[in-house]
């Protein structure tokens, strides 16, 4: 019995060899893991984009600046003049925050009368969010602590010296799933659309039927076109069911333009066929292709922003990040569904995704190869 | 008549691995060429160049009068290539199968040419099968079937009947014979001495090389052998003891006699005397084709480096 045992596993070990992939992908796959999971992702994330309008400029407003500076959330970046250009940043996704600090500020205050601070958080991702709201508050109660001195001292027994109106735009309630849904739907189609094309093609590899297909006269482009045409509608009704069900379950209506939603999901989609196309054109069978479509889905959930705030992450990751289509799509999907953004407002990400679809598709069309050599 | 396959000095390398060797092949249209050689000898590896599979190492040539390399396309628009292994589609219909193959060559007429196609097969009942469901001779046949829709110029068969019954081989190769008579150059490899028998003329390969040429006569009176057969009782027991024995390349037993032969007549005499005794006979025979192959691939493999 166990020299039967030992021929087998010795069978499977020599196997393993040969199959590079496999053996890359079962070290590079917990070390990738480990590492984003280790070091990449922060779900308490710091130094968050803030753009600042102080309309007042006063010891008082710098040492409530600082202070929420000096919680860590905070890193003030803008400096708008208005508070239309703050707005625009806030959708554009430029900046987390946006402080107002009234013109009335420290009169109010010095008077004793209420005086107001300003917090417009964008709170699609209320992870990124919660944390620095809820810090807020006690770091300007303690920081005028320390400065409110002699005339002023008297303030400071009030609690109410400072009232601080926290606006969560574009997810009020802070409702996770708001989030969810654009994100779900980026890797649901990453995941589908990547494998399905990727596999489509090693099966003719596998099959023995590709010799017969390359010996017929088919172009590249026709075969990878073809190949990818169904898989395009297969993506499309998936994105339609997602969106109704959404709304149906979720209450997650669709902010902004229904058109634009559609073209940018048409361009991812596209992008992870072409994706699934380079894949298959690089690996041997069905296996491989399976294995190297779970090498980008990986990243796509862990990287893109979809399960931690992509701003809680290292600058490496984040550039990581930034070369994925998931990414991308997720904040445009984001920006319109919830933000209700306009085409200006998304122009970078539906950029980015076609500068990915002509780098992969160049890939793909070279690789490609029309004979069997 | 014009050459449908005129080639000549074709190279093929894996590295530093010589699969084909100065190959030249020539094939006059109409013809029912034979291509044989032993497994890994360069037969698959020729086809798949004559056909724009592959690109060669070396040499050129022209297939249908296109260059083999600039005119890829024009040849594999007008040249039928059936592979070793099934290349039809195992989970679509026969019938879709057809389909598809026409749409590649954008075919006009198409459900007339599949229905003609159909009917040819006998398959017309059972076109809604999928074609995984055939058997191996019917798979074969309905590759032939896909091969011809386009009515090519030429048709490449690589072991188009390995592993298909002597009732669907026949059928297959009568297929073969009337699409010859319409005109069409085939070019077929095989294994079968029968099948070798049926071709026009034959072309031998082995280690990468060119070894015979011919019609089955003339390779065989090329070879320059000489054939013994011995009968009686216990004669094919005798093969062991002669395989080898000096002047001999071949001993093997046909059921209950044994062929022997060599390429020189007096030493294979002399290796046969000893074994003369009054029980057994021996009479000189004609030498058959596997004979001759048998000998050639010995030849060839004294020529191999390494080999």
């Amino acid at each position: 019995m166990w020299a039967r045992l030992i021929a087998i596993v010795i069978k499977e070990a020599l196997q393993l060899k040969r199959d590079r992939l496999t053996f890359a992908m079962m070290f590079g796959v917990p070390i990738m893991q480990l590492l984003l999971f280790g070091y990449a992702i922060d779900t308490d994330p710091r130094n968050l984009p803030t753009a600042v309008i102080a309309a007042d400029d006063s010891q008082i407003t710098r040492t409530v600046l600082s202070a929420l500076a000096n919680t860590g959330y905070m890193r003030f970046t803008h400096r708008p003049a208005s508070e239309a250009e703050a707005n625009a940043l806030l959708q554009r996704g430029e900046v987390q925050f946006v402080v107002t600090i009234p013109s009335d500020f420290t009169r109010r205050l010095v008077r004793g009368e209420r005086a107001q601070i300003a917090i417009d958080a964008d709170a699609t991702d209320p992870m990124a969010a919660a944390n620095p709201l809820a810090a807020a508050q006690p770091a300007i109660m303690q920081a005028l602590a320390r400065d409110l001195v002699g005339p002023l001292a008297g303030l400071r027994a009030r609690p109410d010296a400072v009232e601080l109106v926290l606006q969560r735009r574009y997810n009020p309630e802070g409702k996770a799933r708001l989030n969810i849904v654009p994100g779900l739907l980026a890797v649901i189609l990453t995941m589908t659309m990547v494998m399905m094309t990727a596999l489509a093609v090693t099966r003719e590899r596998e099959r023995g039927t590709m010799e017969n297909l390359l010996a017929m006269p088919v172009r590249p482009i026709e075969v990878m076109i073809g190949k990818i045409l169904p898989y395009v509608v297969i993506g499309s009704v998936q994105v339609a069911v997602i969106l109704f069900v959404s709304r149906l379950l979720f209450d997650v209506a669709i902010e902004g333009s229904v058109a634009l939603l559609a073209l940018g999901t048409a361009l991812f989609i596209i992008v992870n066929l072409a994706i699934g196309f380079t894949i298959s054109t690089v690996t041997q069978n069905q296996l491989q292709a399976m294995q190297a479509s779970i090498f980008i889905l990986l990243p796509s959930i862990l990287l893109s922003g979809f399960m931690f705030p992509f701003r809680g992450m290292p600058v490496w990751a984040q550039w990581l990040g930034e070369t994925l289509p998931a990414t991308h799509f997720m904040r445009l999907v984001r920006g319109l569904m919830l933000k209700g953004a306009g085409f200006g407002d998304v122009t970078g990400e539906l950029l980015a995704l076609l500068a990915i679809l002509l780098i992969v598709t160049t890939v793909a069309v070279s690789r490609y190869k029309v004979t069997l050599d | 008549m014009p050459l449908a396959i005129d080639v000549h000095d074709l190279v093929k390398r894996y590295g530093s691995r010589t699969v084909v060797d100065h190959v030249s092949l020539a094939i006059e249209q109409g013809r029912i060429c034979g291509f044989l050689g032993p497994n890994g000898s360069g037969k698959t590896t020729t086809l798949r160049m004559i056909c724009g599979l592959l690109t060669p190492d070396g040499g050129g040539g022209t297939c249908l009068g296109h260059d083999l390399v600039r005119e890829r396309d024009a040849i594999k628009r007008q040249a039928g290539y059936m592979t070793q292994r099934f290349g039809l589609y195992e989970d679509l219909t026969i019938r879709e199968n057809l389909e598809f193959v026409g749409r590649v060559y954008e075919l006009d007429r198409l459900k007339e040419r599949v229905d003609g196609a159909l009917e040819r097969l006998g398959l017309a009942t059972r076109q809604g099968q999928l074609a995984g469901a055939l058997s191996g001779g019917w798979k074969q046949r309905l590759a032939l079937a896909a091969c011809v829709l386009h009515e090519p110029k030429l048709l490449l068969l690589d072991e188009p009947t390995a592993g298909v019954d002597p009732k669907a081989r026949r059928a297959f190769w009568d297929e073969i014979h009337a699409y010859a008579a319409q005109g069409i150059t085939v070019l077929v490899s095989t294994h079968y001495m029968d099948e070798a028998e049926r071709c026009h003329e034959i072309a031998y390969i082995a280690y990468g090389e060119l070894m015979a040429r011919g019609t089955a006569d003339e390779v065989i009176a090329q070879s320059g052998l000489t054939s013994y057969i011995a009968t009686g009782p216990g004669a094919d027991r005798l093969a062991p003891k002669l395989r080898d024995a000096p002047g001999v390349t071949a001993a093997a037993a046909f059921g209950a006699t044994l062929h022997v032969s060599g390429p020189d007549r007096e030493r294979l005499l002399a290796a046969i005397a000893p074994l003369r005794t009054d029980s057994i006979k021996w009479t000189e025979a004609p030498p058959t084709l596997e004979d001759v192959f048998i000998h050639l691939m010995g030849r060839a493999h004294d020529n191999a480096p390494g080999g």
